[in-house]
């Protein structure tokens, strides 16, 4: 009760009516729960804990996303990232010497620039004092970035912390082959001439062949749309129910986009080139000519195609986190509290795109919500054929059971809440970057559309999964 | 368009699949009113695909039995004659198992080669029917489909499979010393070549289904599926029928072709079997090949290839009626009846007929990292046990871990497994010096030098530190557990685990009980054994078990033959002859010279004057000159890392020299001596029953087979009794009796058999 008491005390101040009528309902809310929790179809209260910092989110940018192979084709990944930070100081004013850490999330290494983090970060001229690491946590690196964040404020040890992730699909390297490798290190090390040319004579052509950099899982050998098209499968999800839900990715992504609802996309002037200040991936197309495309993994009789995927993106993102005091101490006003959030993870075989399913029940059940308390969902859209099965896994009673160690299902997001923006499928998903993109789109649905929780979740190669509750900020 | 189309039929299958009742065996019954009446084969239709549902009641295998074959022939004439069908798919309900192929026992009960060819001609009319349908027939194959299963696989127009590690496809008819006879040595060639299909039908082997996707055995892939909102397996088979649809469909309007591409490599090998010239030299080949590792004693595959030819030089109608001529041949040979025997025999010895152990042994020791050790720890940890192994040296432990490692390692290699499945399996493994973890044992398998005391140190050093319910095996191959129990603070549940070099290659595990082991934990000690993949028989406790039993008088023999100045190569190749894989001189350097002087002398104690014959001296001369075997590198030859052909061991020659004895010209031809080996290893084996050694001449075969080596096609001792018959064999032994005595003195039951032959050991 103290914390609930400090935190509507804390927000007397700020005098809209929108923040009077927050700060008022925690309060009866909580008394009403007490009474009849059952017959509410909202349980609305604050997540806000006892004797634990709150967390926010006073905003976030993200350069556009572009299908690999376009625009940024000739940059570097910390080139996008250090485009994000800058179009981050820029959007929240933030002085640079404020911030007291700085973490990123990457999928696919550069090796030049292994802590990209780091390398973006100083080249955006913040301070050389201010430390970053970069997380890799394959599709929620970004997410991981941003908890990473919320675990160091929460624990006291910063009160300021930029989180984001960048992703350049445009370039991955390429690799000589293992005894290629051999063979140039032992060269280095090699003295005499002997010595190089008894090496040298080792050679064969097939050393030559490179190696690439695979999107399969590393223990299955499996690739993510393979694995994608089975699950479809498995769900009994037909290619015409994916076909659609794709283009209902797209045209509400372009519907977004066009009445300037992706407000936190910022124009980023590639050198060389013009300024970007759009998502290029958005194509609504139509049922029929996506029915022409043929199954890209399981031939020729699959399901996954172009159309219903997530595309390679290139992209950067960037959120600035605070302990509440600190952002309110600079006069902030925060976009959205970060709650509570959860891992899962799974088999990386049969239900490696399955986290999302997982991970909705644990979190809502972590902070004592259920399905109706959520206004806003953002999943993140691998294929089609995965969110729809794990809508479906969602609602199932047996799956519940059989796999998820549950009594009974959690439910099925009501779709006129979900991803209602666009998604991965038509945004883009530029892997170590989609995180922010999600819990910026849940901030900023919520403050548009009126609304107290947003619920972020998304798979991960690996069999990973992830869930964050978002929680609007009083306005 | 394939894709687009796939997906217009599978809705229209999820919206009429919800009115059903949920169970996949359930759908089976809706449909048409006349399935009611059929307990094998079922079918159903969907628009206008024929979905024909092959499940055998009570069974876990769908075989080709007749009650099959004519429902079959029933339904497929109702789909044919019917105007709404326009193609088929072909299922089986049982997950694991399309079709395992004829029932054997349809085959045994035939009298006469005619009755057998004319089961034959009946299949051979089915499958052609089949394979001339004009509506598509689609074989939707998941779990195994062999033998029949696969003749009739190959005569649908397609073939689409799950690809899983259950799903595979061969000809194992060699194996039971007979010929696909229903069309498939006629239509494998056609299929996938002639060298493909002399590969597959010579050897046997299964296929697994990315193999035979690339060979043209199959046209499509169907990959497993994992959860969804049905059981894994159950939506698997659904998706495979889902798409088998979608394919039938494609082929009856025509969108798709049955014809496949074929790769360049292909290409040029059925031009190049287009020339005659090449064909014979292909053939003779074979032929050869065939000839030499058979040595002529297997007559099934040479008939195959006779089978092929006749098809390809005289046209299929001769092709035909040769296969079902000599299918019926085949079929009553004593080979054939032989290796169906032992067949019986595998299937027995496969099972637990003491129970489900009261608690299962999820946590095993394994005590030395030697040979056998790290080989019983191989084929633990692959199927998931959480295995420790201990050695007593860091030296020692390694090799045994490196040994795990690389029996793994090389599955690898062969794309059995993927490097991360081997780690995860490697990671079942802990290595250790010490007892730590001991008190959650389940079972301990000592794996230690064969000494008596040194058990016995053992045992009680892991009596001290094992749980109550922990069972203790011993692995030896000599020593008589109830001497290892002698010790023991809890002796009902010491038993004796005999397993064989190499491990991970001998099928065979020899469990030996004492008087005073519990049958809970010999349930238990089987229950292991099965789960690491062996053939088990159980036998009583006593001087050399079984197997060692039957072996040691052979051995003797062995010495006395080579006493008596036969080559050694000559001996081997004697041996290998009358059909065992191992030539008998190479045999003690394989086992290791030491080993069998320790066997001998000790066997040699217990039963005296019936194990002798050969001088022990003689392998204690070798054994101090160090010629140990192939072990040492040198034994009775001379083994060099990298050689191909071993060569004898000069040295000894002078040991042989001295210790010759003049051979007795009556009972020294090359069939005497043969026999004089066989017949002292059959006389063992059957007191082995006589005694109580034995619980059934079954246990006796399989373990004379696959622990010895004893000639597959000659079924065991006890089948090689009953088919040599069991006079002549007395005959052979009384004969060599009065040339040296006791040692050859046929024993009591032997004598029974002899005396009145309607006694047999089988009865089928």
């Amino acid at each position: 009760m103290t914390s609930i008491l400090t935190y509507t005390f804390k927000n007397l101040p700020s005098t809209s009516k929108w923040a009077l009528r927050f700060s008022v309902r925690p309060l009866s809310c909580s008394s009403q729960l007490r009474a009849a929790p059952a017959a509410q179809t909202k349980s609305k209260k604050t997540l806000a804990k006892p004797n634990v910092k709150n967390v926010v989110v006073v905003d976030g940018v993200r350069i556009p996303f572009l299908l690999s192979g376009t625009l940024y084709k000739d940059l570097m990944p910390h080139d996008l990232a250090r485009a994000a930070l800058l179009g981050l100081l820029h959007r929240t004013s933030v002085p640079k010497d404020v911030v007291d850490y700085i973490i990123f999330g990457t999928v696919i290494q550069e090796v030049k620039t292994s802590n990209v983090a780091r390398e973006a970060a100083l080249g955006a001229g913040f301070s050389d004092k201010t430390p970053a690491h970069t997380v890799t946590m394959a599709c929620i690196s970004a997410n991981q970035a941003m908890t990473t964040g919320v675990g160091l404020i929460a624990s006291g040890q910063y009160d300021v912390v930029v989180a984001g992730g960048v992703e350049l699909m445009s370039d991955v390297p390429i690799r000589h082959s293992r005894k290629m490798r051999k063979m140039m290190l032992d060269l280095n090390k090699a003295k005499t001439l002997g010595q190089r040319l008894s090496l040298i004579s080792k050679f064969r052509l097939n050393f030559l062949s490179p190696e690439l950099p695979a999107v399969a899982e590393f223990s299955t050998n499996e690739t993510m749309g393979h694995s994608a098209d089975r699950l479809a499968a498995a769900f009994a999800i037909s290619r015409p129910e994916q076909d659609e839900y794709a283009l209902r990715s797209h045209s509400l992504a372009k519907k977004a986009q066009d009445e300037g609802l992706l407000s936190d996309v910022i124009p980023f002037k590639v050198p060389g080139k013009d300024t970007v200040t759009k998502d290029n991936g958005i194509r609504p197309s139509s049922l029929e000519q996506m029915a022409k495309l043929k199954p890209a993994f399981i031939k020729p009789y699959g399901t996954v195609t172009a159309a219903n995927s997530s595309f390679l993106t290139d992209g950067a993102s960037a959120v600035l986190i605070m302990a509440e005091e600190k952002a309110l101490a600079m006069g902030y006003k925060p976009k959205a509290y970060l709650r509570d959030f959860v891992y899962v993870s799974q088999d990386p075989k049969d239900q490696l795109l399955l986290g999302p399913a997982y991970a909705t029940p644990k979190v809502l059940e972590k902070a004592g919500l259920t399905m109706n308390d959520v206004d806003a969902f953002e999943f993140h859209e691998a294929f089609s054929g995965q969110i729809l099965a794990n809508f479906k896994a969602m609602d199932s009673d047996w799956f519940a059971q059989n796999y998820m160690g549950r009594k009974a299902k959690v439910g099925l997001p009501p779709l006129e809440k979900f991803n209602t923006w666009g998604g991965s499928l038509s945004l883009g998903h530029p892997f170590g970057a989609t995180g922010c993109r999600l819990v910026m789109a849940a901030a900023n649905r919520l403050r548009k559309e009126g609304g107290q929780y947003a619920l972020v979740a998304a798979c991960a190669a690996g069999g990973q999964g992830h869930a964050m509750i978002v929680e609007a900020y009083p306005k | 368009m394939v894709a687009s189309r796939a997906i217009g039929s599978l809705s229209r299958f999820t919206g009429s699949r919800t009115l059903r009742c949920p169970g996949y065996i359930c759908r089976t019954f809706t449909g048409s009113s006349a399935l009611l009446t059929r307990t094998h084969v079922n079918y159903g239709v969907k628009g206008d695909v024929a979905v024909v549902r092959i499940n055998s009641p009570n069974s876990k295998v769908n075989t080709l039995n007749k009650e099959l074959q004519s429902e079959f022939t029933e339904v497929m004439n109702e789909i044919w004659a019917s105007d709404q069908i326009r193609s088929a798919i072909l299922i089986s309900s049982k997950p694991g198992c399309f079709i395992a192929g004829a029932d054997i026992n349809m085959l045994a009960a035939c009298k006469t080669d005619q009755e057998l060819m004319q089961i034959s001609q009946e299949g051979q009319r089915l499958f052609e029917k089949l394979e001339k349908s004009t509506k598509p027939i689609v074989a939707a194959i998941s779990g195994s489909c062999l033998g029949g299963g696969l003749e009739l696989a190959i005569s649908c127009q397609y073939r689409i499979a799950t690809k899983d590690k259950k799903t595979v496809l061969g000809f194992p008819e060699v194996l039971l010393g007979i010929l696909p006879g229903a069309g498939g040595t006629q239509k494998l060639p056609k299929m996938v070549g002639v060298p493909a299909a002399f590969d597959m039908m010579l050897t046997g082997r299964n296929i697994r289904v990315d193999r035979a996707k690339k060979m043209g055995l199959v046209d499509q892939l169907v990959e497993p599926l994992g959860p969804g909102l049905k059981p894994p397996e159950e939506r698997t088979i659904e998706y495979l029928e889902e798409v088998a649809v979608t394919f039938a469909k494609g082929l009856a309007d025509k969108k798709i072709s049955p014809k496949r591409d074929k790769g360049l490599v292909e290409k040029l090998t059925s031009y190049a079997m287009g020339i005659p010239f090449v064909r014979q030299q292909i053939y003779k080949k074979v032929e050869e090949k065939v000839r030499k590792q058979t040595k002529g004693l297997y007559p099934a595959p040479l008939k195959i290839i006779d089978v092929v030819k006749t098809g390809i030089e005289q046209g299929s109608d001769a092709g035909y009626l040769a296969e079902s001529q000599k299918f019926g041949e085949l079929a009553m040979t004593k080979e054939s009846k032989a290796l169906i025997g032992l067949y019986h025999g595998q299937v027995l010895c496969k099972k637990n007929k003491f129970g489900a152990p009261q608690k299962e042994v999820k946590h095993l020791a394994i005590l030395g990292a030697g040979l056998m050790g790290a080989g019983i720890a191989q084929v633990s940890v692959d199927k998931g046990l959480k295995t420790i192994l201990k050695d007593a040296t860091l030296a020692g432990l390694g090799r045994g871990q490196q040994q795990v490692f690389k029996g793994l390692n090389d599955k690898v290699k062969k794309k059995a497994l993927t490097s991360f499945e081997r780690d995860s399996i490697f990671s079942n493994l802990t290595g250790q010096l010490d007892y730590q973890g001991f008190e959650k044992a389940d079972m301990v398998i000592e794996a230690v030098f064969e000494d008596l005391s040194l058990k016995h140190r053992v045992l009680k050093e892991v009596e001290a530190v094992i749980p109550d319910h922990c069972v203790f095996a011993s692995n030896t191959s000599a020593l008589p557990i109830n001497e290892i129990a002698a010790v023991s603070k809890r002796p009902e549940k010491v038993i004796g685990m005999h397993y064989f070099s190499p491990v991970d290659k001998m099928q065979l595990l020899e469990i030996i009980t004492t008087e005073k082991t519990s049958r809970d934990t010999t349930a238990s000690a089987v229950a292991v054994g099965l789960k690491q993949g062996k053939v088990i028989i159980v036998v009583k406790d006593g001087p050399g078990f079984y197997t060692t039993r039957c072996l040691a008088p052979m051995m003797s023999e062995v010495i006395r033959i080579l006493q008596e100045g036969v080559d050694p190569k000559k001996l081997d190749s004697l041996t290998t002859s009358f059909g065992f894989p191992v030539g008998a001189t190479t045999l003690v350097d394989e086992v290791g010279v030491d080993v069998a002087k320790h066997v001998a002398e000790d066997l040699g104690k217990a039963f005296g004057e019936r194990f002798e014959g050969g001088s022990l001296e003689l392998l204690r001369q070798m054994v101090s000159k160090g010629f140990l075997g192939r072990k040492s590198g040198k034994g009775f030859y001379i083994y060099q890392e990298g050689m191909k052909t071993k060569n004898l061991n000069s040295d000894m020659d002078s040991i042989l020299a001295s210790l010759k004895i003049p051979p007795k010209p009556d009972v020294s031809s090359d069939e005497d001596i043969q026999y004089r080996l066989v017949t002292r290893f059959v006389n063992e084996a059957v007191m082995c029953l006589q005694e109580g050694v034995l619980a059934t001449p079954a246990e006796g075969d399989i373990g004379a087979v696959f622990g010895l080596g004893f000639p597959p096609c000659l079924g065991g001792p006890f089948r090689f009794v009953d088919l040599y018959g069991a006079q002549k064999i007395v005959d052979r032994l009384r004969k060599y009796e009065a040339a040296y005595g006791k040692q050859f003195t046929p024993c009591q039951l032997l004598v029974d058999h002899a005396n009145s032959p309607n006694k047999k050991f089988y009865y089928q």
